[in-house]
C-alpha cells in the first residue's frame, strides 16, 4: 500500500530528530541560564586579547576552491548512477554493463581533460 | 504497474549519429591537448559532423520510422530533417569562425567541442518521444550553449551574456520541469503517446491541470525559442555573444524548440489542439510585433539581427498554430531556408570584424559597395531573403507558412503576419540602402578567409536556389514529415 | 498516510517561492539558490507522483534532475566567477552592459 509504511519506518528517525534537536537546543538554553552575564565593550573585538583587527575579515578566496569544488560536485553526483546500476546489475544484464561503461568512459574523457589543464594542480 | 519495458543492446544503433557527435566532441577535447594548430581541429570537427550526417542518411533510411529503448527515442524522417539543420548548422558556424575567433583571441579547441556537444542535444531533442529524453537532451544542448555564448572570457560583454542566457534558460528549464511533472502526474507516464492514449481515455482534457502543465511546456519554449514575452534575454545574449555562436544560437536551439514543440504538441496534445493554438495565437502576434517594430530602432547590426530572429520565430509559429501536418512541414521549411540565410548574413556581420575594429554598427555599412561590391551584393541577397522578397528563398518560406496558416482558417493571422512583413522589409532595406546608398566615411577592410567564402557562396546558392526552385526543398522536407 | 495533495501543495508553495526569489532579489547568487528551489519542488513532486503512481519514471527523472542541477551549478558558477572578474558585482541592477 502507498504511503502506509511512512510512520512506521521512519519513526526512529523521527524521534533521532526530535532527540537531536532537543539536545542543541538544551545545550544553548542551559548555558544561557548558568553563564554570568557581564557585558562590556572589549567583548566585542574580533580578538578580544589580540590585535585590534586590520581591514575586512571577508577575504577573497582564491579561485581554485571553487574549481576544486565545480569538479567534486560534478563528478560526485554522477555516483548516484552507480548506485541504481549496482543495484539492478543481474536484471540489466550486458546492456546495463555496456552503457555504464561508456557512461563511466565518457567521465573518464573529462577526468583527463581537467587533469591535463592543469585544475588540479594547487601552486 | 507499468509493463516491464525490455531495452538491448540492438537499441543503440538508432544513436549511431549522435554517439559519433560526442566521439567526435570527446575527441577534438583530447585533440586540443596536444594539437596546436586550430585549423585541424575544425577540420575533425567537419569530418566527423560529416560522418555522423552520413549515418543519419544511409543507416536506415531517412524516412523509415524507427523506435528503440522502449519506444523512447525515435528516428523518423522529422526527426532526421532536423538532424539535417543541426549538421549544417555545425559545419557552417564552423566555416564562419575559424579567423573570427583567432580575432577574438578565443581560439581553443573546446569551442569546436562544445558545438558538438550541443548539436547532440539538439538530435536527442529532435528524437525524443519521451518527456525524460527531451529534458536531459535540452540540458544537454542549453548547458554548453551557456558556456559557447561566454566564450570570449576577457570579454565584458561575452560574460555578461553568458550570464543572462544562464540565468533565463535555468529559469525556463525550471518551468518545462514542471510542466512534466503537471503532466506526469495526471497521465501516469511521460511518453508522448502514453500522454496522448492517457488524455483521451482519462478525458481529463477539459482539468485545469492538464492546462497549466501544458502552458509550462509551451512557457519553457517559448524561452528556447525567444518568443514575447518569453524574448528578453534574446537581445542582449545575441549581441553580447561571439558573432559566429549568435548566428549558431540562433538557428540550432530554436530549430530544435520548434522540433520539440512540434512533436509534444502534435503527438501528446494532439486532443487539445484548439487549447494550444488559443494560447500560441496572442503568443505569436506578440512575436511578430515586437520583433519587427523593436528592429526599427536598432543600429548595432547583431542586435537588429536578434530582433528580426525573434519575428521570424513569430512566422513559423503560424505553421504550428494552423495545427495540420502541412503547416508544420511549411515551419520545418522555413526553418531550414532561415539557417542558410540568417548564417549568411552572420557571415558578412563577422568580415566586417577585424582587429581593433567591431565593425557592428550600421555606419560601419555605409558605402560598402563601392570598396566590397561582392560582399555587399551578397548582403543584399540575404537582406532580400530575410524581409522576404521575391526570388530569394525568404519569400518563399513566408508565402508557405502564411498559405498554411489560410488554410487551416487563420486568414487574419496571415493578414496580420504579412503586415509586420511589410514592417519589418523597411529595416533589412535600410543596411541596403547603406551599403548602396550612402558614401563611405571611412575605409573598410574585410577580413575572408577561405572556409569563410566556402560558408558564403554554400548560402548564397542555397538561398537563391530555394528561392527559384522551392519544390525541390518542399519535396524533401514533405516526405519526412508526411511519409 | 499523508494524501497527495499535501505533496502537491507543499512543491506549488516551493516552486512560487522560488519563481519570487528569481523575480524579485538583486543578488545573483539568491537568484541562483531559487532556481534550486525550482528544481527541488519539482523533485518533491514527482516523487510524490511517482509514489502514488507506482511507476518509476517519476523517480527516473528525479535522478537526473539532480544531476543536471550539479552540472548546472558548476556551469553557472564558472560563468559568475568569469564575469565577477571583469565586474566585481553580484547585484544585478548594475549588469547592464547590453541594453537597447
Amino acid at each position: 500500500m502507498p504511503g502506509t509504511y511512512i510512520p512506521s519506518d521512519y519513526l526512529p528517525v523521527a524521534i533521532i530528530i526530535i532527540f537531536a534537536a532537543l539536545v542543541g537546543l538544551g545545550a544553548v538554553v542551559a548555558g544561557i541560564l548558568v553563564r554570568p552575564r557581564r557585558p562590556y565593550a572589549q567583548k566585542l573585538y574580533a580578538y578580544e586579547s589580540g590585535n585590534p583587527p586590520v581591514g575586512e575579515p571577508r577575504q577573497k578566496f582564491s579561485v581554485k576552491f571553487y574549481i576544486i569544488a565545480m569538479l567534486f560536485v560534478v563528478f560526485d553526483v554522477e555516483a548516484v548512477f552507480l548506485y541504481p546500476w549496482a543495484v539492478a546489475y543481474d536484471k540489466l544484464g550486458i546492456f546495463g554493463f555496456v552503457e555504464m561503461m561508456l557512461f563511466i568512459f565518457i567521465l573518464l574523457i573529462g577526468y583527463v581533460y581537467v587533469w591535463k589543464k592543469g585544475a588540479f594542480e594547487w601552486e | 504497474m507499468e509493463m516491464e519495458a525490455t531495452i538491448s543492446l540492438l537499441d543503440m544503433r538508432l544513436l549511431v549519429p549522435e554517439l559519433t557527435l560526442i566521439c567526435v566532441g570527446l575527441i577534438l577535447m583530447l585533440l586540443d591537448l596536444v594539437v596546436r594548430k586550430k585549423e585541424l581541429i575544425a577540420a575533425v570537427g567537419i569530418a566527423g559532423t560529416l560522418v555522423a550526417m552520413y549515418g543519419t542518411y544511409k543507416l536506415y533510411g531517412f524516412y523509415n520510422p524507427q523506435a528503440a529503448f522502449a519506444g523512447m527515442f525515435v528516428v523518423d524522417g522529422y526527426s532526421n530533417f532536423f538532424k539535417l539543420i543541426f549538421y549544417l548548422n555545425i559545419i557552417l558556424t564552423i566555416c564562419i569562425s575559424l579567423k573570427y575567433m583567432a580575432i577574438e583571441k578565443a581560439s581553443f579547441g573546446e569551442y569546436y567541442a562544445l558545438l558538438m556537444f550541443s548539436s547532440t542535444g539538439m538530435m536527442i531533442m529532435a528524437s525524443a518521444a519521451d518527456l525524460i529524453i527531451l529534458y536531459l537532451g535540452l540540458e544537454l544542448m542549453a548547458l554548453s550553449t551557456y558556456i559557447l555564448a561566454g566564450f570570449m572570457r576577457n570579454q565584458p560583454r561575452s560574460n555578461e551574456a553568458a550570464l543572462k542566457y544562464f540565468f533565463l534558460g535555468a529559469f525556463s528549464s525550471a518551468f518545462l520541469l514542471y510542466g512534466i511533472s503537471l503532466t506526469y502526474g495526471l497521465t501516469g507516464t511521460t511518453n508522448l503517446k502514453g500522454i496522448a492514449e492517457a488524455l483521451s481515455t482519462l478525458s481529463i482534457m477539459d482539468n485545469p491541470i492538464t492546462y497549466l502543465g501544458l502552458i509550462f511546456i509551451i512557457v519553457a519554449f517559448g524561452f528556447k525559442i525567444a518568443l514575447v514575452p518569453f524574448h528578453m534575454w534574446a537581445p542582449d545574449v545575441y549581441e553580447g555573444s561571439p558573432t559566429s555562436i549568435t548566428a549558431f544560437m540562433s538557428v540550432g536551439p530554436k530549430a530544435a524548440g520548434f522540433a520539440v514543440l512540434g512533436r509534444v504538441l502534435f503527438d501528446a496534445f494532439a486532443g487539445m489542439q484548439v487549447q494550444w493554438a488559443a494560447i500560441l495565437v496572442p503568443i505569436a502576434v506578440l512575436t511578430m510585433a515586437t520583433g519587427s517594430i523593436i528592429a526599427l530602432a536598432q543600429t548595432n547590426i547583431k542586435r537588429m539581427l536578434a530582433y528580426s530572429s525573434i519575428a521570424h520565430a513569430g512566422y513559423m509559429l503560424l505553421g504550428i498554430i494552423a495545427g495540420t501536418h502541412d503547416g508544420l512541414t511549411s515551419t520545418v521549411n522555413y526553418l531550414m531556408i532561415y539557417l542558410f540565410m540568417n548564417i549568411g548574413a552572420f557571415a558578412i556581420v563577422i568580415m566586417l570584424r577585424r582587429e581593433g575594429v567591431q565593425g557592428e554598427n550600421l555606419d560601419d555599412y555605409m558605402g560598402l559597395s563601392k570598396s566590397h561590391p561582392l560582399a555587399s551584393a551578397l548582403m543584399l541577397i540575404f537582406m532580400f531573403s530575410l524581409a522576404g522578397i521575391p526570388p530569394t528563398a525568404g519569400f518563399v518560406g513566408k508565402f508557405y507558412v502564411f498559405m498554411e496558416a489560410i488554410n487551416a482558417g487563420y486568414v487574419y493571422m496571415a493578414l496580420i503576419a504579412v503586415v509586420f512583413s511589410a514592417i519589418s522589409a523597411f529595416f533589412y532595406l535600410r543596411v541596403v540602402m547603406y551599403m548602396y546608398m550612402k558614401d563611405p566615411v571611412k575605409e573598410v577592410e574585410l577580413t575572408t578567409s577561405p572556409s569563410m567564402s566556402i560558408a558564403l557562396a554554400v548560402t548564397a546558392m542555397m538561398v537563391l536556389i530555394f528561392g527559384i526552385f522551392p519544390s525541390i526543398l518542399l519535396n524533401l522536407v514533405r516526405l519526412s514529415i508526411l511519409g | 498516510m499523508v494524501p497527495l495533495s499535501w505533496y502537491i501543495v507543499l512543491s506549488a508553495v516551493m516552486f512560487s517561492i522560488g519563481v519570487f526569489g528569481f523575480l524579485a532579489r538583486r543578488n545573483l547568487l539568491i537568484i541562483f539558490i531559487s532556481i534550486e528551489l525550482m528544481l527541488n519542488s519539482v523533485n518533491i513532486s514527482l516523487v510524490a507522483f511517482s509514489h502514488y503512481l507506482q511507476s518509476m519514471r517519476g523517480q527516473i527523472l528525479v535522478f537526473f534532475v539532480i544531476t543536471v542541477a550539479a552540472a548546472e551549478a558548476a556551469i553557472g558558477l564558472a560563468i559568475l566567477i568569469a564575469y565577477y572578474k571583469h565586474n566585481p558585482t553580484i547585484k544585478v541592477d548594475e549588469i547592464n552592459l547590453l541594453k537597447g
